[in-house]
């Protein structure tokens, strides 16, 4: 088993991301660094769409995370609802 | 009044489809193999390219909105900082030389990559292929042009970055990453995908921009960690191409893997040699440190990339065969390439010194089974021949390695006190190596590498002298002629940072003394 991550800048726009990136991966690590937080996760980290929406109120487009995405590792899967990441091994 | 009729939205799926595919057609005219004369001559083969999937399903539409919002947002931070006077609140004027380091030999990458990415997307006939080779061509374009105006502000106020293309293309040092790209730009479009994509944007590329950014970060330098930044946020994106044109490859036909593992060997090794700047930039440059070059190797290559390749073994891919190395080199590459530009300071456009006692220390601690060992004995003995007026600038050339261009400073595998030599024999000639994995990569093309252009044979045949020289006059200086024809303002680009304009003109400007631009 090897961690996945994902990074975003630490802002105010990834600030609801990440709260729901630990809500619904009750296994995921979260690290700040200067600018920088990031999130590694055994094998797999889903981003809901719901969890974000919940999160701040209003209608969100998952592609939206392009604007603060820094760098991720692992497959990516992504729809409407939700972006994966994971190892197949 | 508007009676709408509300139709029902595609999915993302779905839009990606529509958007991505059936835009290509089958040439009559002429042959496919005509308009499309370089995707076969590689030896991978491609059955079906409707398999190629861009997991992230960025239609243009949505990508040129996406672009246009950080970009927005780019600029209203470089042009605050501009107005704010930022480069004042940097730590203190050494860092600047991490930006020197970048605009002279990391920005024009980024236009390489972009050429790179029009070409083979122009040559690819799978259109999933093509439509994600022209974002990234876009992409790299805005790289080039957002670092480009974001360093210009710096070089309004310091030294070394007035001729930043001009010197990319003939100093010494910034052959290293431009015979890197050249080389990649150069193989065919699948190397290339394999080169840059994989090998250097998925496996290597946290490794230039995390650091990079956070540390800008770390020493108040704002407008660099937002252009880094917002490079970055397309990174990810390239990552991704690069670890699905992986699959795609090694899916669409076992005979692709061997062909696939010889390149994923050979540009790892490029990429990680080329990374010993970063690595100098990371442990040396930045005043104030966010962590050490071993401490991001371990945790974006050794960590991530043994995830990675234990996933591709399934496809019979292993990790590269420079992997081992490039693992114990990380105690002793960036001291071994910052002893290298100390000691050649005399012919660099930026600034070195000798760390401070406070610095010495973070690198004790954070290499623990090197530092006081091999390289604070060095920097020590520097440092009391500087006070003592003699500050040792080395006038000879170093013998360069034939692949990665780089100045034979590397030591042997596990033996960090003896450097480390190899040798081919071609065509009546001998080539020099600075490991196995440069030597192997010469072995296997010889015909492209015996065409290199190596700085240091042609200062030595004379080329890189301004026209019009005549070395044979009494008292003729090579070196000064050199940095003549390189465009490098002795006294004011060069030599330590004790004695430099930079340091006198930042000390006067924390003062209050008003910062002048320079005509």
């Amino acid at each position: 088993m090897s961690d996945v991550f994902i990074a975003f800048q630490a802002n105010e726009d990834s600030r609801p991301i990440v709260d729901a990136i630990i809500a619904d991966n009750p296994e995921a690590k979260v690290v700040y660094s200067p600018g920088l937080v990031k999130i590694d996760a055994p094998n797999r980290l889903v981003i809901n769409r719901e969890t974000i929406e919940e999160e701040i109120g209003r209608d969100y487009d998952l592609q939206e995370i392009h604007l603060n995405l820094v760098t991720l590792s692992g497959h990516i899967d992504e729809d409407d609802d939700q972006l994966s990441l994971s190892w197949d091994h | 009044m508007d009676a709408t009729v509300k139709r029902k939205k595609m999915g993302l799926k779905q839009r990606y489809q529509t958007m991505t595919r059936g835009l290509d057609w089958t040439t009559s005219y002429q042959d496919m193999d005509k308009v499309f004369p370089y995707d076969k001559y590689e030896g991978i083969k491609v059955h079906n390219w409707d398999e190629w999937e861009d997991p992230f399903r960025l239609t243009m539409e949505a990508y040129w909105k996406y672009q246009g919002e950080k970009e927005k947002k780019l600029y209203a931070v470089i042009d605050a900082f501009a107005q704010n006077n930022g480069q004042l609140g940097i730590s203190d004027a050494r860092y600047v030389n991490a930006l020197k380091l970048f605009i002279q030999g990391v920005t024009p990458l980024e236009y390489c990559a972009h050429r790179g990415f029009a070409h083979v997307g122009r040559h690819f006939t799978g259109v999933g292929a093509r439509v994600a080779a022209q974002m990234q061509s876009i992409d790299e374009l805005r790289h080039y042009q957002t670092e480009t105006h974001a360093l210009s502000h710096y070089n309004k106020y310091f030294n070394g970055m007035h001729e930043s293309n001009y010197w990319y293309d003939r100093v010494w040092y910034l052959s290293v990453p431009k015979s890197f790209f050249e080389d990649a730009m150069s193989g065919g479009p699948f190397e290339f995908l394999v080169a840059i994509s994989f090998s250097f944007e998925y496996v290597l590329t946290n490794l230039l921009f995390v650091p990079f950014m956070s540390g800008a970060a770390h020493n108040g330098d704002m407008s660099t960690v937002t252009f880094g930044f917002s490079a970055q946020s397309d990174e990810s994106r390239h990552m991704t191409l690069g670890i699905e044109c992986i699959k795609f490859l090694l899916e669409q036909d076992s005979a692709n893997a061997p062909i696939v593992q010889r390149w994923i060997d050979k540009w790892f090794w490029r990429g990680y040699r080329l990374l010993t700047l970063v690595a100098m930039m990371q442990d040396y440059m930045l005043p104030k440190r966010v962590m050490s070059w071993k401490e991001a190797w371990e945790m974006y290559a050794e960590s991530n990339g043994s995830a990675l390749f234990k996933d591709l073994a399934r496809y019979g891919i292993r990790e590269p065969k420079g992997w081992q190395d490039a693992c114990e080199g990380k105690d002793h590459i960036s001291h071994q390439a910052w002893n290298t530009f100390y000691t050649y300071n005399a012919a660099a456009a930026f600034h070195t010194w000798v760390p401070n006692e406070e610095e010495m220390q973070w690198l004790s601690e954070k290499y623990p089974q090197s530092f006081d060992q091999y390289y604070r004995p060095r920097l020590d003995h520097y440092d009391k021949q500087h006070k003592q007026g003699q500050r040792f600038y080395n006038k000879t050339l170093p013998m360069l390695c034939q692949v990665c261009q780089i100045p034979m400073l590397f030591t042997e595998p596990n033996d960090p006190t003896s450097i480390c030599y190899r040798e081919s024999d071609y065509a009546d000639d001998k080539y020099h190596f600075c490991s196995d994995h440069c030597k192997e990569i010469f072995d296997h093309e010889p015909e492209k590498y015996v065409q290199a252009w190596l700085p240091v044979h042609q200062i030595y045949q004379g080329n890189c002298f301004p026209e019009g020289t005549d070395p044979t006059v009494e008292g003729f200086d090579p070196l000064a002629a050199v940095m003549e024809y390189y465009r490098i303002n002795v006294g004011s680009d060069n030599f330590d940072f004790a004695d430099s304009e930079d340091r006198r003109n930042f000390t006067e400007w924390q003062a209050g003394e008003e910062p002048q631009v320079s005509p």
